[in-house]
């Protein structure tokens, strides 16, 4: 089986089979993250780039560790200690790139679009996307999709309510296209001021007031407060923001007594997210983290893998 | 020397001409229109055979971006005047939002200057309404005037300040100048890069609501109650700012307003793949408002079409949507893109069109052309409106190739364009 595509930009192109691919080959991937040799020869002779023009943790270093566990050959390019710091177009960093032949490009950028434009371009490489602007991170969200089945068994049916800052997300607008296409019941809910006035056409309820928007959800995915992406004023403090949409005990109370709580991090404590729930029993938000890796290994095998075989 | 144009279908609105008929240039003006006209064995003339073409007054771009002085890589005046040729436009009138700006005599005279030089069309510049388009201090407009600019605009740069549009419009009567006025409460628009709607929420690139352009547009109408000054809204692109132009009407107020052909011809939901070209300010609108933009025109309440002609370099184009420059070219465009959307699909008739492209930008401007009077000066635009052509933005005259259309095939050739009885552009 191979992806519909040859890039994963977004959920938007993926199919639903595709997504179901990707996760099958997910799970079959994650048992090689349990071994004590956390390595396969998947990959071997492929090269895979990460390019990142903004500052990141956890999608950089488990996009580089998937690679690494392929066995691909892994680099990673920051922009603020590469060539682009001295001025060059992402069109001539992405032509450069090329010309050294690797087979996957993980790009990251500030600007939505900016991958789909690298992927018009530079015809030779595949490309992920990690996160352009406020519009997709398909791999958070298939690793979120996967979460979410392993402790609920499936998403279809399920009530999922997103927290916080809608407006500025790539988070909630990949989870959104890929759970309604999954068959999930999808609210999001935050200020007015933090929503997109059109936020319906992902099929999804738009809710303000988060104790009625908790009321028996299955999942509770709670989203970071983009400071830096706020060059406004969308609340008057940090301590309204938390009384009225950052979750505590007392708030989840609303939600079913099984539900789980989902963060994509990096956390903000006291400010989206209490402590107590960041690290309490419902949250799975660690489980996020490792399934980061086996999706993230997944779809490098799925657009450079020569599809004879996983090879473990 | 004369030019005998015989047997086109002449369309003059200002005469309620609409036949086919020869037409006579001589020394720069109209000598003469009739059904049949007989040259004396001993009178020398260029004979162009029209039948089957159209013949209008010289048409007028009053919305177009030149670049000169400051950014003749993008446009010159010589280059942005043949492209204007080649559109079948036979005048333009070039903003000031140049490097310098056009905010003193001598800027004026230099473009001016450029423009007679370069002789494909007449190019007429608006200056500025505050020193620098900063929006602060009331440029030199009397000074101006004197130099010869046809209108005052902080195109580019809307001017926030309510006191210094009011001052700027109060003055500007003095000259009998319009305001041509760009609408945009940047506040509300800040960090905009297309129009918020449904389209931006899904491309995750942040918006510039529509009411941004419908408040600047509402004070401006205000301020032309209040100055007695005739205020132009320029690139009109949504549905309630066209409703405030046609209270603003009813209400006998000076207001005039003109649309562009992509905001009558493309919606946000067409910008795929986040190509460029589709960038543009004010931005693509809805297809609500683009079905406005065509009861507009239809119903008369939009009073001309203008193309906002701003050439960029594939350097500040070949880039993110949000990092892209604004705007698009259309000297080019312009022409077949009303004949295709306009006039074949009957949103208005072979006169009206006129009106739009030549009869009325001419009066909004004061500007002796837009008719072909006897005796008045024979710009005249010839075009085939059956001709198919595809656009190739690879063969413009322009400097620039930013357009949406690439590909495109339209009906709609400018044939002949002819300014003061001199054939300026000629695809016979």
């Amino acid at each position: 089986m191979k992806l519909s595509r040859k890039h994963v930009l977004g959920i938007a192109e993926l199919s639903l089979q595709d997504i179901e691919l990707i996760l099958k080959t997910a799970r079959s991937f994650r048992e090689i993250t349990e071994r004590p040799l956390k390595k396969v020869p998947t990959l071997r002779g492929r090269s895979v780039i990460g390019l990142f023009y903004e500052p990141s943790t956890r999608t950089r270093s488990s996009f580089e560790l998937a690679a690494k566990r392929l066995s691909a050959d892994a680099v990673n390019i920051s922009a603020s200690t590469s060539s682009v710091s001295k001025g060059e177009t992402l069109i001539d960093t992405g032509l450069t790139l090329q010309a050294m032949r690797p087979d996957v490009v993980i790009v990251r950028h500030p600007v939505a679009g900016s991958v789909h434009l690298l992927a018009r371009r530079c015809r030779d490489i595949r490309f992920v996307n990690a996160g352009d602007g406020m519009h997709e991170h398909p791999t958070q969200a298939l690793l979120d999709a996967m979460t979410i089945i392993d402790n609920k068994d499936k998403l279809e049916g399920l009530r999922v309510v997103i927290v916080g800052d809608i407006r500025h997300s790539r988070v909630a607008r990949s989870n959104a296209l890929l759970l309604s296409k999954c068959g999930a019941q999808v609210a999001v809910c935050g200020p007015p001021t933090l929503i997109p006035l059109d936020f319906h056409q992902y099929q999804v309820d738009v809710e303000h007031d988060m104790g009625k928007a908790l009321q028996g959800a299955d999942v509770v995915m709670m989203l970071r407060t983009q400071r830096e992406r706020q060059h406004e004023v969308f609340y008057p403090s940090t301590k309204e923001y938390f009384n009225l949409y950052g979750l505590n005990s007392k708030k989840m109370e609303a939600a079913k007594p099984d539900a789980i709580v989902m963060h994509p991090g990096p956390i903000n404590r006291g400010i989206e997210i209490d402590p107590a729930m960041a690290d309490g029993p419902h949250s799975v938000i660690l489980e996020q983290v490792t399934n980061g890796l086996a999706v993230r290994m997944a779809v490098l095998y799925l657009l450079a893998g020569s599809g004879e075989g996983l090879g473990i | 020397m004369k030019i005998l144009i015989r047997q086109g279908l002449v369309v003059d609105p200002t005469q309620d001409i609409n036949r086919q008929c020869d037409l006579l240039l001589e020394e720069g003006r109209v000598a003469a229109i009739d059904s049949k006209i007989e040259l004396s064995p001993d009178q020398k003339a260029e004979v162009v055979e029209a039948r089957g073409w159209v013949v209008t007054p010289g048409l007028i771009d009053m919305h177009v971006h030149l670049r000169e002085p400051g950014r003749e890589d993008k446009e010159t005046v010589e280059s942005g005047a043949r492209a204007a040729a080649a559109g079948g436009f036979t005048s333009v009138m070039c903003m000031p939002n140049t490097d310098p700006v056009i905010d003193n005599e001598s800027v004026v005279r230099h473009v001016i200057e450029q423009g007679r030089r370069a002789g494909s069309a007449n190019v007429h510049p608006a200056g500025a309404i505050t020193k620098g388009q900063a929006g602060q201090e009331l440029a030199e407009i009397g000074e101006m005037a004197r130099a010869g600019i046809v209108a005052i605009s902080d195109d580019g740069y809307p001017v926030m300040n309510s006191q210094v549009m009011r001052r700027a419009m109060e003055y500007a009567r003095l000259f009998g100048l319009p305001v041509l006025d760009h609408c945009e409460d940047k506040h509300l628009s800040a960090g905009g890069c297309m129009n918020e709607s449904s389209a931006s929420t899904r491309l995750g690139l942040n918006g510039m609501a529509g009411v941004a352009e419908e408040i600047h547009i509402a004070r401006d109408i205000m301020l032309s109650r209040l100055t007695g000054c005739h205020a132009h809204i320029c690139h009109i692109s949504t549905a309630e700012a066209l409703q405030h132009v046609r209270r603003g009407k009813e209400d006998g107020i000076a207001v005039t307003t003109e649309v562009c052909p992509h905001h009558f011809t493309l919606a946000d939901a067409d910008i795929e793949n986040y190509d460029t070209n589709y960038k543009m300010s004010p931005p693509l609108r809805t297809p609500r408002d683009v079905e406005a933009m065509l009861e507009g025109l239809r119903d008369g309440s939009i009073d001309c079409i203008a193309t906002d002609h701003a050439p960029h370099t594939s350097l500040e184009k070949d880039t993110t949507f949000e990092e892209a420059a604004f705007g698009i070219i259309g000297l080019e465009t312009s022409l077949p893109l009303c004949v295709e959307h306009l006039l074949r699909k009957e949103v208005v008739s072979l006169p009206r069109l006129v009106q739009l492209m030549s009869v009325n930008p001419a009066r909004i401007l004061g500007l002796e052309r837009g008719t072909l009077k006897k005796g008045s000066v024979a710009d005249v635009t010839v075009f085939d409106a059956e001709r198919q052509v595809t656009v190739d933005s690879n063969a413009f005259k322009s400097k620039s190739r930013n357009t949406p259309y690439q590909g495109w095939v339209l009906h709609g050739l400018p044939v002949l364009t002819i300014v003061s009885g001199r054939i300026v552009h000629d695809a016979r």
